[in-house]
């Protein structure tokens, strides 16, 4: 499936992922490539294990210590997805 | 000078009614929380009944969340929210996430264990090597303190935020530690209470100790049946109760309803000496315990109207009755009157001691002693230590100004509080 998804597909995979765990309506509903879970989202720093673990179950995918580390920001997340789909 | 502390709040959610107005209707008509659950029954538990409070999935959403209910499995931890936060409203403050940190008001909130399904849950996962895919709310609802952790953020507390954990006397403990607080100047407000998860995995240890009643299972509403004499163990029960204690002072100053004086108390220990045990009470440790109170709070035996004991239905209430009337030195038609809340909701366990104050606090502001219920055949030991007219089983209209409350709990641990009429 990874292959055949654009990127608005997934930015739009990872808005639904992340909307329980954002404090800030507006940069949610900016959300693009470009939106920082904590700066922007204000997302609380212990959460983003739970979006993490919501990542792995939605793209059935497992994500390591060193790749969580750098999923900070849509940018990162989707690298990372996109990466391990393609090593389905 | 010492501070006069009195009570401005009160919060519960219990097995016969989940807040103050369902609660207190139901004491008043002796109304049973007790239920089959066929959960029990299919884990081959031989007690089958318990007291669960009835909580809908809407009404969870008015105190915590979506994203605090994300994961949630700690029912302790909603029964406390729900009872401090309404207790924190009943005493005229208001919830806001931007409330202005408040450093004169903390909590103790007691429990026995936390989040013990979540507890289940989590050591499942990390049994399969599922460490990383714990998330990050199993520490939060599984630390003894969630309960506090959870209430402080929501609150805005600035002054001690913590949880205390002596067993039965939990909650009963935790009112005269917060009362010792601002009595002594250290807060202005202290929400005191307790809360114990509900369902199996929190009594299975009582099933299999065979403290529980197993001959009720046809017969929930019949099966707590303290100070009687076809009472076979106690029924156990769920949910949590809150107090807002606070300074006379700061109560006059902001025009708060009292509902009750705490004029003061004792927690004492019998050690597991001189026929305490682990699991049963040391009599001159708790004969002791409510001496003490009486003195502490400056008052004298005779001026006790009305008692709350700890009664659970076990083969104790017996024993119970005689520490009573051998501390107080008042028997037969001279003994005060005597409630257990235990034979509507069960045993609350670390919930109980609050829950019952609760309903202590509530008997002193509207003026009544609410029914023991199942006790229509009273023990003939207890009915030769004091008059049955003691022992209501109707709701009874009455003057009432001191009620003593007690709760004794495993470890030999007993506390006993003082309230009186404001």
């Amino acid at each position: 499936m990874g292959n055949t998804m654009t990127k608005e597909e997934l930015i739009a995979k990872l808005k639904i992922i992340v909307q329980p765990y954002i404090q800030d309506e507006d940069a949610f509903n900016n959300l693009s490539e470009h939106t920082d879970f904590i700066n922007d989202l204000k997302i609380n720093s212990a959460n983003l294990v739970d979006v993490v673990l919501d990542v792995e179950d939605e793209f059935d995918i497992r994500i390591e210590n060193d790749d969580m580390e750098k999923m900070i920001s849509v940018k990162a997340a989707m690298d990372i997805v996109i990466e391990k789909l393609a090593a389905k | 000078m010492k501070n006069r502390v009195v009570i401005t709040g009160l919060g519960v959610v219990a097995p016969n009614g989940v807040g103050l107005d369902a609660f207190s209707k139901a004491i008043k008509k002796g109304e049973s929380g007790i239920t089959f659950h066929q959960e029990l029954a299919d884990l081959n538990f031989s007690c089958c009944i318990g007291g669960i409070p009835q909580i809908s999935e809407e009404k969870k959403l008015e105190y915590l969340t979506p994203l605090q209910l994300r994961g949630f499995n700690s029912s302790g931890i909603l029964y406390g929210c729900m009872a401090g936060m309404d207790a924190w409203r009943d005493a005229g403050f208001k919830i806001k996430e931007s409330s202005k940190l408040d450093f004169d008001t903390g909590t103790i909130f007691g429990t026995g264990t936390s989040g013990v399904e979540k507890f289940r849950e989590a050591i499942y996962k990390l049994d399969e090597g599922e460490v990383k895919r714990l998330g990050s709310t199993v520490v939060v609802q599984t630390m003894a303190s969630g309960i506090s952790a959870f209430l402080g953020g929501i609150l805005g507390l600035g002054n001690q935020v913590t949880t205390n954990s002596s067993a039965c006397t939990t909650g009963t403990e935790g009112i005269l530690m917060g009362y010792e607080r601002i009595k002594n100047g250290q807060a202005k407000r202290m929400l005191v209470g307790s809360c114990s998860d509900s369902g199996p995995y929190i009594w299975g240890g009582f099933d299999a100790m065979r403290v529980m009643t197993y001959k009720h299972n046809n017969t929930p509403k019949q099966g707590s049946r303290p100070m009687s004499e076809s009472a076979s163990g106690f029924v156990p029960g769920a949910g949590a109760g809150a107090l807002v204690l606070e300074s006379l002072d700061s109560a006059l100053e902001r025009n708060a309803t009292i509902y009750a004086e705490i004029l003061g108390g004792n927690i004492n220990s019998g050690g597991q000496r001189d026929g305490g045990t682990m699991t049963a009470p040391n009599p001159e440790a708790v004969k002791r315990c409510i001496k003490d109170a009486v003195i502490n709070a400056n008052i004298s035996v005779e001026d006790i109207d009305t008692i709350n004991g700890h009664l659970t239905a076990t083969s104790k209430d017996g024993l119970e009755i005689e520490n009573w009337t051998k501390a107080l030195d008042r028997n037969g038609d001279d003994f005060p009157y005597i409630n257990s809340l235990k034979s509507m909701v069960g045993h609350c366990l670390a919930a109980a001691g609050s829950i019952e104050s609760v309903a202590t606090v509530l008997q002193l502001k509207d003026q009544f002693v609410f029914p023991n219920i199942n006790c229509e055949d009273v023990h003939p030991e207890i009915l030769k230590l004091i008059s049955e007219k003691k022992i209501v089983k109707k709701v009874l209209k009455t003057e009432l100004n001191i009620a003593a409350k007690a709760s004794f709990g495993f470890g030999d641990v007993n506390g006993c509080v003082i309230f009186k009429k404001y």
